[in-house]
């Protein structure tokens, strides 16, 4: 224990000099907190594996991510919005060929081995790049991992990478695995994925299903003064009204992910003792769009799809649907996320009488009845929000003369049905933005993807320069100029709208005011809470 | 005894097609639901490339037909092997290990409380038909009837569990309690009082309204007019001619009732978080799980066969009547 004392010591002093400067106070801050006691949270779902190398999926970073660490989690004022975890630098090659991490030394997993850079080699190489469902797109040009010594790792591509990509997947690509654990085993099966093993602030010490999830404590954390508490348990309360009840009855003291439901939150805000939390999801923006099914030749023709743009009421959407909790959508990039949101885009304004003048000009006056052609609307059953957004579509556009019946699916049978069957005229999807626009939201417009990728282009649409513009952004090295390259791609899907962005939304926290540090950095949630602290 | 065992063993001889047709039944009406296990999942994964889609599919084993998937299914099950579950990725036995007892405690207080407190209730107002107990019971029992589980449940979760708190919100028992023996007994036993509440109080109203309806019949026959002609008491006539012969035709439904509790179970276990089968069952469906739902019906069958065994079993017990027929000379 004292050794460890003393090189987390040396560590210090010998990484100080890379700390920003917004590093130490957060420090400070978290050193006041109070020690000890038992946070209890509220979990809708139970993720059938708990590897976060694997599923980089929210659903299991809630639980997983206080147990397995990334290379850098998000930070609002940190260096390239990041704030260092495993590795404390990382700096890219002039050609994009090569990045190279220094890890951090001291740290150990959870059964007492050392972290080292063979087992980042051996994450990267045997499960971010061959299993895990979003590394398999951001490693695919990954050719080695070189391991000089036991604190560097030098990642080699074999075309060109982008920096501002890799560092912008970092927090949620790059969580490691402990290679003793995992080498020569069937990686998919390994019961680690049930019972992670990593470096982070808690360790794995039970699963009741159907019950509760348990965490407790790492004495040997690298973090100094880290974590606060005891211990975290997750308790399964799948139903919605659940976690408000058990909320309110002060049996568990967190909910995140809106797990109260938007319609309870101003009932439950006057609560004694409660607090409705917005912050903390501005790295997990969930879009609102519409999907449109280009092969249906009146969708094919742009001015129509101008038309239902103008015929959506955003702020309506924004106040209605969602009771003030979001913002309205201008583009593909949501606002929130500074480094790539393109300004200057002209967003579509709420015109009722430009939408019927567009449709006229298309060629689809009303006929007799008042109504021009019909569509079949499929709005996702992810969330309640999506689903009321589908009511009122088909109010909105039958206001324009567009007939609009309502195909209601649940989840299995929407994704088939939208994503694999194409058997939709449009559709309501919740598109997330994962940080960067090449891990999950170029694809929702790019052409010639095999059919039955989720959440990705399957409206059959194309377009030559957009797909150029997406293509020179993977392989473009120079930070500005990649950058450039997104602002194109934000005019031309808001110019030529392969899909219709409604809004954007985070998610809100209800906890009991003794909850210390919620919602500190933008991806909190699924962050390591490692300061997040009771207060007695 | 001998009747017993004859009947027992020709129901389990003619429950093996009833089992045969649930298996095959269950498969095609999963297989002609929209969307397979993969797509189920898919959401909960937030995407992933034509690669993994394929390589999932491949691993759950949906890149096969269906008859190869049902034949390798039923010969597993021959072996007494129920498979193994795609949205939990574990065998199907353990998880209906895992939650079964859940469920029969909670259908099992239930029954107790609708079957004793209905009965009870109901020779209350047979006692005398059309006075005003009898009215204000019949109709408070329909109006009961007529409450959905889950809206009863969350009155009774604000009410006992959020504003007087005597109750747990949710659960089946303290979390990481470390309760053993009697301490953990009553432990459930606080966390179940409010589901069984919900559960059994919206079934009490059958029995009461059989209990009632047999009573009315039984006032009218003539062993009835006989016992008040002998001068009985009235208490001894209620109890002892009047319920007594009512009380039979509620043990049928008992077994009848059985069924219908365990699908009314699905959304008592969502709203108080019980970890059972019922919420399994609705999990299994969400997620296209053939394997799981099929052992949870397979299971659910077979209990539900076994408690109609017994019903009957019962019945001949207390009815020469019944069953004599039923003896191969």
């Amino acid at each position: 224990m004292t050794g460890f004392l003393i090189s987390r010591r040396n560590l210090f002093l010998g990484t100080g000099a890379l700390m920003t400067a917004a590093l130490p106070m957060a420090r400070a801050w978290a050193e006041d907190a109070p020690r000890g006691g038992r946070l209890v949270v509220a979990a809708d779902s139970e993720p059938r594996s708990l590897n976060p190398a694997i599923v980089a999926s929210n659903g299991v970073f809630f639980i997983a991510s206080k147990v397995v660490e990334p290379l850098a989690e998000a930070m609002l004022d940190g260096e390239g919005g990041l704030a260092p975890r495993l590795a404390t630098s990382w700096e890219g090659s002039e050609d994009g060929l090569s990045i190279t991490f220094k890890l951090r030394e001291g740290v150990t997993w959870h059964d007492g081995e050392p972290l080292t850079s063979a087992d980042v080699a051996f994450s990267a190489m045997e499960v971010w790049k061959p299993l895990q469902n979003l590394g398999r797109v951001v490693f695919a040009n990954l050719d080695t991992v070189e391991t000089p010594d036991a604190h560097t790792a030098i990642f080699r591509f074999s075309a060109p990478t982008p920096i501002q990509l890799i560092r912008n997947a970092l927090p949620v690509v790059t969580s490691v695995l402990p290679k003793h654990l995992y080498e020569g085993t069937d990686i998919a099966a390994n019961p680690a994925n049930k019972a992670p093993v990593g470096t982070g602030p808690f360790k794995f010490a039970e699963h009741r299903p159907g019950e509760y999830y348990r965490l407790t404590r790492n004495d040997a954390y690298w973090g100094e003064g880290l974590p606060k508490l005891d211990e975290i348990i997750f308790r399964v309360l799948p139903d919605r009204a659940a976690a408000g009840s058990a909320l309110e009855a002060g049996e568990i003291q967190l909910a995140a992910f809106s797990q109260v439901p938007l319609v309870d939150l101003e009932r439950i805000a006057k609560v004694p003792g409660l607090k409705v939390v917005t912050e903390g999801y501005e790295a997990l923006t969930y879009q609102l769009v519409v999907e449109i099914n280009h092969r249906n030749e009146i969708l094919a023709d742009r001015k129509v799809r101008q038309a239902l743009s103008h015929a959506i009421d955003r702020d309506f959407v924004v106040d209605t649907v969602f009771l003030g909790y979001a913002q309205a959508a201008t583009g593909p990039v949501p606002q929130n996320a500074p480094q790539f949101y393109n300004p200057d885009v002209k967003p579509y304004s709420f015109d009722i009488e430009g939408a019927n003048r567009l449709l006229d000009e298309a060629g689809y006056p009303r006929g007799e009845d008042g109504k021009r052609f019909s569509l079949r609307l499929l709005p996702a059953p992810f969330f309640s929000e999506t689903r009321q957004f589908g009511d009122y579509l088909r109010q909105a556009l039958g206001k324009v003369g567009i007939d609009v019946t309502l195909v209601n699916n649940d989840t299995p049978a929407h994704l088939k049905a939208v994503y694999t069957d194409h058997d939709f005229d449009i559709a309501v999807g919740s598109p997330v933005f994962r940080g960067d626009p090449a891990i999950s939201t170029t694809i929702l417009v790019q052409s010639g993807i095999p059919d039955g990728v989720p959440f990705s282009n399957q409206g059959g649409y194309a377009n030559a320069e957009l797909d150029t513009i997406i293509d020179q952004a993977t392989e473009t090295i120079d930070t500005e100029a990649r950058t450039a390259l997104y602002n194109d791609f934000q005019r031309i899907v808001v110019e030529d709208l392969p899909l219709i962005n409604v809004a954007e939304w985070g998610f809100t926290t209800v906890a009991s005011d003794t909850v210390l540090n919620v919602g500190n950095n933008p991806r909190w949630a699924v962050s390591n809470w490692a300061d997040t602290a009771l207060s007695r | 005894m001998h009747r017993a065992l004859t009947m027992t063993r020709r129901r389990i001889v003619s429950s093996i097609p009833v089992l045969l047709i649930v298996i095959v039944g269950t498969f095609l009406l999963l297989e002609a639901a929209p969307g397979d296990a993969v797509d189920a999942y898919l959401l909960s994964l937030g995407g992933g490339d034509a690669g993994l889609v394929a390589e999932l599919r491949q691993s759950y084993g949906l890149d096969q037909s269906i008859v190869k998937r049902l034949t390798l299914y039923v010969g597993a099950l021959l072996q007494l092997d129920l498979g193994w579950s795609v949205a939990f990725d574990r065998p199907v036995l353990d998880l209906i290990v895992e939650r079964l007892p859940n469920t029969l405690w909670l259908m099992g207080a239930a029954t107790a409380l609708a079957f004793s407190l209905g009965s009870l209730l109901g020779i209350v107002a047979g006692a005398r038909p059309g006075s005003l107990t009898d009215r204000t019971l019949s109709i408070g029992s329909l109006a009961l009837y007529a409450v959905p589980s889950f809206w009863l449940g969350l009155v009774l979760v604000l009410v006992f569990a959020v504003d007087l708190r005597w109750f747990p919100t949710a659960g089946i028992e303290t979390i990481a309690s470390g309760k053993t023996g009697l301490a953990r007994v009553a432990d459930i036993a606080w966390h179940l009082a409010l589901p069984v509440s919900a559960l059994g109080f919206i079934y009490l109203a059958l029995f009461l309204r059989m209990m009632r309806a047999g009573m009315a019949e039984a006032w009218r026959q003539d062993f009835v007019l006989s016992a008040r002609a002998k001068g009985l008491a009235r208490r001894r006539i209620v109890l002892r001619y009047v319920a007594r012969n009512a009380l039979l035709p509620l043990v049928t439904m008992l077994g009848l009732q059985a069924a219908a509790m365990l699908g009314g179970s699905v959304v008592v276990e969502s709203v108080f978080a019980i970890p059972g089968f019922g919420r399994l069952a609705h999990e299994a469906v969400s997620g296209r799980d053939a394997p799981l739902l099929t052992g949870i019906i397979i299971v659910s069958a077979v209990l539900v066969i076994a408690v109609n065994l017994l019903v009957d079993i019962a019945y001949a017990l207390l009815d020469p009547r019944v069953g004599s027929g039923e003896v191969a000379p």
